[in-house]
């Protein structure tokens, strides 16, 4: 199998290899922030807006710390909440929609019903509601993006799951005796992997915008943490100057989610075999 | 015709019973709020008597059903009630905003819907040439974007350095029509390239599927001219396809528009629920919701109802 | 003798070459073949699938779909190098002088026109006639292929059509400029058999009328010998054989034609029926059954299947056979009657049944590439229903999985490993066969498992199930539309129309007459590999004076 996608990867276009790059970085500067970066997150190491000077490579924030080094531990918070929270979406809808194709019947309904409730009302929306409830801390945002990001993986894995559960070799599976779990792991998973992983990516860009959009209104990660969209919140009057500064956590938002978009675009266009 | 009246009349109301439950949803999560809504309002200083007092005048003494009707019952004739935080009638605040919000989106999609389905036709039909794969990598970029960053770019640019328009989107009831359209641009500006970059990658998905049909075949092996293809067997059938994509996307529009409010300042319905959410000031959390998701229901609604009348085999049943 | 081969040459194909471009590189669909057609005649290309038949009828209308090309060869009609021409010269020609019918009419034609619009379409823009007069000149021809209310089934829209009606509208289509050259690309594979005569019928009539060439493309031996007057046999993209209709019937000389001619030769001896008192080993009590409450499907069916014996249940799309698998099987609970087991009452809903009961009942489905799931290797297609019925394991389990894969003429060390991608249609069924098998059922049902088969790969599998049926003692309900089949491997047959037993019983009782009307229909429908048998059916049937020909 991993010779496959090696196979595919060598025909794969600049942009995809432009994003396996990017990605990889991340990761890298996600796991090793606390040995690249020059000073602590949350220090205070000069005054406030600093220039970009050789101490500090690209100027203070509001408050005086040093914006790289918010930056770099930015890619740790930011992301890795994303990441969690996308897993514990593509869990619970991922389950959830498998099930309600294989089982069918009023399991399916119901489910259906509900998911289709809860996609009635637009997500950010929902989101604002359900934290003005139970509060804006970290946690609270997890679970509440979760569960309703959820709704769209259950929508995607039960259409999936559905194009093979029609297929007669499930039903010579079912007619042999075969039981639920035997059916999901052994039929209906092993031929829905790619789309499975290209939402896993298109998902995880959705909930990362979101997050960085909860951030920025103020709503979402709560200061000290580094986090880039409240870091954009923090020194966004930096614009009024002509100050870029405020634009780097942002670009740092928009070229994570870039990557993954070329990624699972080229995911996409190779395993559907379209000569589109 | 009567099938397809029957149709639609179902379709009608299933979208009214959604924004029922709906109403419902926004209306019960407040009882999920840990401990008591009179309590958080007021603090934990205050008196016991204060907080029985400040229960019986929000009436939540009374039962959670009761409330509900009576709640939706005054939301019916306008009434939102009042904000917790200034007390002030919330179909006023409410009121002049959404006219702006719904503004700033009209304006938007004015601009985003024809861009989007005239470069995603075209995209379409010179698919893999070097413009295509261009707009490919523009779009896919382009939807990657957090809005505020879109949005501080266009005010680096267009406002500080070489101000052109306003950063602050600062409009009032007397502002006149093309004032708004001059201190709004830059909003609407931001919206559309997000949108448009969903719209256009969806417009052309559905032209490339309707392209591959047989009878487009077939009416090339007819030898009909390539516009004609285009226009008289293409296009009758990317209606509905088109419809669905751009109900999809203003429904979007109309989200999107919050974070939108927030970086221009604009005086819409998303930047008073975002202020109202910081503040925990839940009854126009709640009215302010229901506004948002009654008119993304709206939006659905009449996207699958149009797609159900533009699809020739129910037009015409056998 | 072909007399129309003195007439003068409209078409002239040499040497074509067509690639398509498929895993990064082009490869050859057609690999240099020569085509003369003259005016008025019909040139019949036959070949099973893959051989390029439709690439080539394309071909001559200079067209090649989306990825395909013309690398070498040329294409003249008339005088006009059609791969050199120019698109707008080849766009002139097409639909005014050549025509095209494709095989599914309810896909090629836009469901939002109304079909004469779309008749009138390329006349008006090619410039040959003003729409009311194509309008009137439509009528007059869905006149001339007796369809019924020809004045206003034009205004109608193509869902609101039936298939066989839809074939023949297209068809007329294509004469609305008078070409000189129709390509009729399987125009009548999707249709019923009862269908099928009308439109072969009418397609004749009206091509003969208007002294139209026509280049007919299918896979079906009977029809062709019915509707053209040279025969071009395709394998691969290289020519076979070549020769005038009944020449090639009655002396085919290349041993591949010999052989696609044969394969309705094949046909196992009637057997002795079984005695009175022999338990039947399935038997389908007065079974009514259906989806939902209002819409039934199966009315009252009742038959019998004896051990070693195939049952042979035949119909029409529609006629409940496949459904009355559904029931036999569990997967489909009756709202009345009930399935018996050797006597034994079986629980309707299959979930209710025991292990050893649904291994005794196995399915072989009819296209092979759905029912084998594409990520196990046949090794674990074949070995899950050895450990799971049988509870065999380990170097046991290996052995038995080579011993299947002898028995369906499988070499075991080269095929054991491979994927379902890696296989061919017929090794696909095989392997399905050899699934069924390794449950050590009594009783397998065969859902039209080589309709989907090329029928040189078809009847293999045919001789194939029949020997195993003698080797293993297995009982087949063997369904299916296709007479020819049912002549070469039943025991009993059994008619079905609508939902309902129309006929039962022996099969040499059921192929002489006198037969139920249903039944002398569907027999005398299948197409027979003799160029008279279509206009002796048809006088036949006006003398019996049938019914108009609406469906």
């Amino acid at each position: 199998m991993l010779i496959a996608v090696w196979k595919e990867l060598k025909k794969a276009p600049f942009t995809a290899w432009f994003g396996i790059a990017v990605i990889l970085s991340y990761i890298i500067v996600a796991f090793f922030a606390p040995v690249l970066t020059p000073y602590g997150e949350t220090q205070v190491v000069g005054d406030e807006y600093a220039p970009w000077t050789s101490e500090f490579l690209l100027g203070t924030d509001n408050i005086g710390r040093d914006m790289l080094s918010r930056l770099l531990y930015g890619a740790r918070n930011t992301v890795g909440i994303a990441f969690v929270t996308t897993c514990l979406a593509f869990f619970i809808g991922g389950m959830a929609g498998l099930i309600a194709s294989t089982v069918g019947g009023w399991t399916d309904q119901i489910l259906s019903r509900i998911v289709d409730v809860l996609m009635a009302i637009p997500q950010l929306i929902f989101a604002l509601l359900l934290l003005t409830i139970v509060g804006t801390n970290v946690v609270n945002m997890i679970l509440i993006i979760a569960l309703l990001d959820s709704t769209r993986v259950f929508r995607l894995a039960r259409a999936v799951a559905t194009n093979v559960v029609v297929m007669d070799f499930v039903e010579v599976a079912r007619l042999r005796g075969e039981g639920l779990w035997w059916l999901i792991r052994h039929e209906v998973l092993p031929n829905s992997t790619a789309p499975l992983i290209a939402e896993f990516g298109l998902r995880f860009c959705f909930v990362f915008l979101l997050i960085a959009a909860l951030s920025f209104l103020g709503l979402g990660i709560q200061p000290p943490t580094a986090d880039w969209g409240s870091m954009v919140r923090e020194n966004a009057t930096l614009i009024t100057f002509g100050d870029i500064t405020p634009l780097l956590p942002a670009a740092a938002i928009a070229l994570l989610t870039v990557a993954v978009n070329f990624v699972v675009d080229w995911m996409l266009h190779a395993s559907s075999g379209l000569k589109d | 015709m009567w099938p397809i009246l029957r149709m639609v009349i179902q379709r009608l109301s299933l979208g009214l019973l959604t924004l029922f439950v709906v109403s419902v949803i926004i209306f019960s999560s407040v009882e999920f709020l840990p401990g008591d809504l009179a309590q958080e309002i007021l603090g934990q200083a205050a008196t016991p008597e204060t907080v029985a007092a400040f229960r019986k005048e929000l009436g939540l003494d009374r039962p959670p059903v009761e409330r509900y009707f009576t709640w939706l019952g005054n939301v019916a004739q306008g009434d939102f009630g009042k904000s917790l935080a200034n007390n002030r009638e919330i179909s006023e605040l409410i009121g002049q905003r959404l006219l702006n919000t719904l503004f700033l989106a009209g304006f938007a999609a004015t601009i985003a819907v024809p861009l989007a389905i005239t470069l995603g036709v075209l995209a379409a039909l010179y698919r893999n040439t070097l413009f295509d794969r261009m707009i490919n990598v523009f779009t896919l970029t382009s939807i990657s974007f957090p809005e505020f960053f879109v949005a501080y770019i266009l005010i680096l640019f267009f406002a500080v350095n070489w101000g052109l328009f306003p950063s602050i989107s600062n409009i009032g009831p007397e502002t006149s029509f093309w004032d708004k359209v001059y201190r709004t641009m830059l909003p609407a500006l931001t919206l559309t390239l997000v949108v448009v970059a969903h719209m256009m990658r969806m417009t052309r998905a559905a032209i490339i599927n309707l392209l591959a049909s047989p009878y487009i075949e077939m009416a090339r092996l007819k030898g009909i001219k390539p516009g004609r293809v285009i226009v008289k067997h293409a296009l009758p059938n990317a209606l509905a396809p088109i419809i669905n994509v751009v109900a999809i996307n203003l429904a979007y529009l109309v989200v999107g528009v919050v974070v939108v409010e927030v970086v221009f300042v604009y005086p819409g319905l998303g930047q008073l629920l975002v202020d109202s959410v910081s503040k925990r000031d839940i009854t126009v959390v709640q009215a302010s919701s229901l506004v948002f998701a009654a008119t993304y229901i709206l939006l659905n609604l009449t996207a699958d109802v149009l797609s159900i009348l533009t699809n020739p085999r129910l037009l015409h049943p056998r | 003798m072909n007399d129309k081969s003195e007439r003068e040459i409209l078409l002239t194909i040499r040497d074509l070459h067509i690639e398509g471009f498929s895993d990064e590189k082009w490869n050859g669909i057609v690999h240099g073949v020569d085509i003369d057609l003259h005016k008025g005649e019909v040139l019949g290309l036959i070949g099973e699938s893959g051989a390029g038949k439709s690439t080539i009828g394309l071909a001559a209308m200079g067209f090649t779909r989306d990825g395909c090309r013309i690398p070498k060869g040329t294409v003249v009609f008339d005088g006009l190098e059609l791969t050199t021409a120019g698109e707008a010269k080849r766009r002139e020609l097409r639909g005014s002088r050549i025509a095209y019918v494709a095989q599914s009419a309810a896909a090629a034609f836009n469901p939002a026109h109304k079909l004469i619009d779309q008749y009138s379409e390329a006349p008006t823009q090619h410039g040959i006639m003003a729409k009311s007069k194509a309008e009137q000149d439509a009528v007059d021809l869905y006149r001339r292929l007796r369809l019924p209310n020809p004045d206003e089934i034009g205004f109608r829209y193509p869902h609101q059509v039936s298939g066989g009606q839809l074939q023949r509208a297209m068809t007329a289509m294509a004469m609305s400029c008078r070409p000189d050259l129709i390509i009729f690309d399987e125009p009548t594979t999707a249709l019923d058999v009862t269908t099928q005569i009308e439109v072969l019928a009418a397609i004749r009539d009206i091509v003969e009328q208007f002294d139209t060439a026509a280049i007919y493309i299918t896979h079906d031996l009977a029809v062709v010998a019915q509707m053209a007057d040279r025969i071009m046999v395709l394998r691969y993209g290289d020519l076979v054989e070549e020769a005038d209709t009944r020449k090639m019937l009655s002396h085919p000389e290349e041993d591949y034609t010999k052989t696609l001619w044969a394969v309705r030769s094949f046909q196992k001896p009637q057997k002795q029926l079984a005695g009175a008192g022999e338990t039947p080993i399935i038997s389908v009590e007065h079974v009514t059954a259906g989806y939902g409450k209002s819409v039934m499907v199966l009315h009252d069916v009742s038959f019998d299947i004896h051990d070693r014996r195939t049952v042979a249940v035949v119909g029409e799309s529609g006629s409940g056979k496949s459904t009355t698998a559904r029931c036999i099987t569990g997967l489909l609970p009756p709202i009345e009657g009930r399935i018996l087991h050797n006597g034994n009452e079986l629980p309707a809903d299959f979930r209710k049944r025991s292990k050893d009961q649904l291994r005794q009942i196995q399915m072989i489905y009819q296209m092979p590439d759905t029912a084998l799931n594409p990520r196990q290797r046949v090794r674990d297609v074949i070995g899950r229903p050895l450990d799971f019925y049988l509870g065999i394991r380990g170097k046991e389990k290996e052995k038995r999985i080579h011993a299947l894969l002898e028995q369906i003429e499988l070499e075991p060390s080269q095929f054991i490993d491979r994927f379902p991608g890696e296989l061919s249609g017929g090794q696909k069924q095989r392997i399905c066969i050899a699934r069924a098998l390794g449950a050590e059922p009594q009783f397998i049902i065969c859902d039209e498992v080589t309709s989907a088969l090329d029928q040189i790969v078809a009847e293999g599998i045919l001789k194939l199930l029949f020997r195993l049926q003698e080797e293993l003692k297995l009982a087949y309900m063997f369904i299916t539309h296709d007479l020819a089949t049912v002549r070469a491997i039943s025991d009993e047959v059994v008619v079905m129309l609508e939902g309902s037993v129309v006929e039962a019983g022996p099969k040499d009782v059921m192929f002489t007459p006198p037969h139920h009307d249903y039944t002398d229909l569907l027999l005398s429908s299948v197409p027979e590999m003799d160029p008279d048998w279509l206009s002796d059916l048809l006088e036949a049937r006006k003398g019996k004076s049938m019914a108009p020909a609406g469906n």
